[in-house]
């Protein structure tokens, strides 16, 4: 079966090396040359990469569930003990098996667009693919020179070694994949971005053809970071959502340039403005997906993502990076003069908002690309530093706060020019909404401290004014990408909401405990009944039987401090009590010899903390809805005249 | 006021510009104040950097050193390389590998008296995940080893 991959894989790459080869022919014999059979062969080599991409897939998922330990990396990363589910998971759980889900969902998405996209006219479709071909055979090259997945080991060992057991987790079988759909989908519309430049025909077409792929991505990309967010919370044990670990910036760039490019290519294609400004964005976005790549898989940080500690990958991997990244830059700064100016605007109309947006979004990317790089930049020269969350809690904050002002009246600008007379009579309910906010936020309490109560002030506006486009609308009527727009709008605001409160009014306890001792915090009663040896599949562990009671609501909580078997480590797994006003978060661990109690038992009352993850899930439906809204309307008007501007978001 | 093409272009460059040296400007100037450099017991000998300060330590636990505090939750222990030691103490749950002659990384500041307050700490987890800043520090010794090893 090993084999049986390995030669699916050759053969993937053989078919992208055709591609580009044919797609070349296609594009130097032009518009209207034929380019001959050589050319039309583009498409068929797209599809048949992506089946082939899909059996060297499958094979190795097969590989993983048998546990087949002649396997190189099956015997280093799998175990006969493990359960099923952690044993499909472990088949992306490395950095072999991840490499090939990327390019396999790369190559399935270039055969999705040789077969499926008809909006494209046929030389920039074809263009298309020729980069996809080109970005697809780097990575080819990658995992079959320095990371062939199905490498064979001999002689065969008897068990494995396992699998991290921090990443022996219900969320890992899901984050890693739907963080690569959505680095992915940057990557086609990077080849889209590309192949305009090269064939110079950056339009609305030209945006409605990406537009998909970017949503399609920034739905994933939201969602795998609201889940790995959820993941740090309940499996590190330390009570924080988000840290900014550089693993954590690496999905965060390319998600903040991607919310930028939805919102310009949303202009290009309704509006045909923002021509080299919407390219510009799609080249940085996937920019910063292959930056993100290659920090965390080069093995430059150490955490649970770097699997990889190589150096001739991560060379590989920057190689790949300055290849495709300063070809397109290069390739954009001699083209773009020749791309006329779309039409122009006023800046205060909705296009002169997405610019806002879109400034305030790359200015934040920007401090996080800085603060990630830095230590790394500082220690190649000899100096030991570490930039944490005070760094970017201080620079990026106040930037997003700003947005989220602008977000409040931006969607209810007017295309081109807006004279603001509308604004003044709807601006009202969010502005009540705002202040009201902040008051009840600093009247709980006063030393919440201000970015939270102004971060909470802005939520409450922001809240009400998402809804403010469907103001004058028949609701029944009004598009899903409309509806798409105003829920990821509050969504944000339900997740920032989130935040602000986590931040401003956590409570925290840290005590010794003694079987049969309480602890109090915020309202809660929290008693240590018992501790008790527990056996799972894999794993032993000291349990924390705990009765947490607040009023007449009494519930059980059980913390554990595990130890695994293989490989030989101890997690802390906490225990979460969730009410509809917040979390209840205990975690235990033995308190070591020379203690007075036993047990060091840690608790937090965190309120409304469920709302950031809620948030997140909110904006990626609403990036669903619009998605839909899309895929609805291209069923509708399959083959229109010009698309009806007056529905376009 | 109509906008010419050409200048709304040159507006919409200018503006692009200037975020990134927005960026630029307020990293560099919050990097100035919460950058956090790393400390061995030595270098911290040699170059003491004002109490208050965050920074970030690392070395070996010196064995024998982990005493609990009478509250149960704060522990003070000491941190050592080849030539040098550091009291430090810390309040919360150890991590899960913390034991005495493994390595430790800690964030937090030192004090007036030259104690070490640990706002966290980070173990050595494994062989396969090293606190970054130990991978070139021999774990036997506790030396500096001069070729980095794990990179």
């Amino acid at each position: 079966m090993a084999e049986f991959g390995l030669a699916a894989l050759w053969l993937a790459a053989s078919m992208a090396l055709l591609q580009m080869v044919s797609g070349l022919a296609a594009l130097t014999a032009g518009e209207n040359g034929k380019g001959g059979i050589l050319a039309d062969l583009v498409i068929p080599a797209a599809a048949a990469q992506g089946a082939l991409c899909a059996a060297a897939f499958a094979s190795l998922i097969y590989l993983f569930l048998v546990t087949d330990l002649s396997v190189l990396l099956v015997a280093n990363n799998s175990h006969l003990d493990k359960p099923m589910i952690f044993k499909l998971a472990g088949t992306w759980g490395n950095h072999e098996g991840s490499m090939l889900l990327w390019v396999t969902i790369l190559a399935i998405s270039g055969a999705a667009i040789a077969l499926f996209e008809k909006r494209l006219d046929r030389e920039t479709l074809r263009a298309t693919l020729t980069v996809q071909a080109v970005l697809a055979l780097g990575f080819f090259a990658f995992l079959l020179f320095t990371s062939n997945p199905f490498a064979r080991l001999f002689p065969v060992p008897q068990a494995g070694a396992g699998l991290n057991p921090l990443l022996q987790d219900i969320g890992l079988a899901f984050h890693p994949p739907t963080l690569y759909f959505g680095y992915v989908g940057l990557s086609v519309a990077f080849s889209f971005a590309v192949a305009a430049l090269l064939t110079g025909k950056i339009g609305p077409a030209f945006a409605r053809a990406m537009r998909p792929w970017v949503l399609l991505a920034w739905i994933f990309l939201t969602l795998g970071i609201t889940a790995g967010s959820y993941w740090a919370y309940y499996e590190l044990g330390w009570g924080g959502y988000w840290f900014w670990d550089p693993v954590e910036n690496a999905s965060l760039m390319p998600w903040l340039a991607a919310t930028a490019l939805l919102h310009s290519v949303g202009v290009l294609a309704v509006r045909d403005a923002l021509r080299a400004w919407t390219v510009m964005l799609a080249l940085i976005a996937f920019a910063m997906s292959m930056a993100g790549t290659f920090l965390v898989r080069s093995g430059i940080l150490t955490s649970v993502h770097a699997f990889a500690v190589d150096p001739g990958r991560g060379a590989f991997i920057l190689a790949l990076l300055l290849i495709y990244v300063g070809g397109s830059f290069l390739l954009f700064a001699l083209r773009i003069a020749s791309v006329t100016q779309g039409k122009t605007f006023r800046l205060f109309s909705r296009e002169g908002a997405i610019v806002g947006n879109n400034i305030l979004l790359s200015t934040i990317l920007g401090i996080v690309l800085i603060g990630t790089l830095y230590p790394i930049l500082a220690e190649a020269l000899g100096d030991k530093i570490s930039v944490g969350p005070p760094y970017f809690n201080k620079a990026a904050v106040p930037i997003a706060l700003l947005m989220m002002l602008l977000l409040i009246f931006g969607p209810m600008l007017r295309w081109r020019k807006d004279d603001g007379i509308g604004l003044q009579r709807l601006l009202l309910l969010p502005i009540v909404a705002a202040i009201s906010g902040m008051v009840i936020a600093a009247v709980i309490k006063p030393d919440a401290g201000v970015f939270v109560i102004i971060t909470l002030g802005l939520s409450s506006g922001l809240a009400v004014g998402a809804f403010l486009p469907l103001f004058g609308r028949k609701l029944t009527r009004t598009p899903l990408t409309i509806w798409g727009m105003v829920t990821a709008h509050f969504g944000l605001a339900i997740a920032a909401a989130g935040m602000a409160s986590e931040a401003g009014y956590s409570s925290e306890r840290l005590a010794a405990m003694d079987v049969g001792d309480v602890e109090r915090i915020a309202g809660w009663r929290v008693k240590l009944n018992n501790v008790e040896p527990v056996v799972g599949e894999n794993w032993t562990a000291l349990e924390g039987q705990m009765i947490a009671g607040r009023g007449n609501d009494v519930s059980e909580m059980r913390p554990q401090s595990r130890n695994f078997v293989s490989p030989e480590t101890q997690t802390t797994e906490a225990a979460l009590l969730t009410r509809w006003d917040g979390q209840l978060y205990a975690v235990i661990a033995p308190a070591g010899e020379g203690s007075i109690k036993p047990w060091q038992v840690r608790l937090w009352w965190k309120p409304w903390v469920t709302f950031i993850w809620l948030g997140g899930v909110i904006i990626a439906l609403g990036g669903a809805l619009a998605l839909l809204g899309r895929m609805l309307r291209g069923v509708k008007f399959r083959r229109p005249g010009p698309v009806d501007e007056r529905f376009a978001a | 006021m109509a906008v010419k093409a050409k200048h709304q272009r040159l507006l919409l460059a200018v503006l692009a510009a200037s975020a990134l040296l927005a960026a630029g400007l307020i990293a560099a100037s919050a990097l100035r104040e919460e950058v956090s450099y790393f400390y061995t017991p030595s270098s911290l000998a040699r170059d003491k950097p004002a109490p208050g300060k965050a920074i970030r330590i690392g070395g070996l636990v010196q064995p024998g050193s982990i005493t609990r505090g009478a509250d149960g939750v704060s522990i003070r222990f000491v941190v050592q390389d080849r030539d040098a030691s550091l009291n430090v103490r810390y309040t919360g749950i150890t991590p899960d590998l913390f034991v005495e002659g493994s390595g430790v990384v800690a964030d937090g500041r030192l004090a007036a008296n030259g104690i070490f307050i640990a706002d966290s700490l980070l173990a050595k987890h494994d062989e396969n995940y090293v606190p970054r800043e130990l991978a070139d520090i021999d774990m036997k010794t506790g030396q500096q080893s001069k070729d980095s090893l794990v990179r």
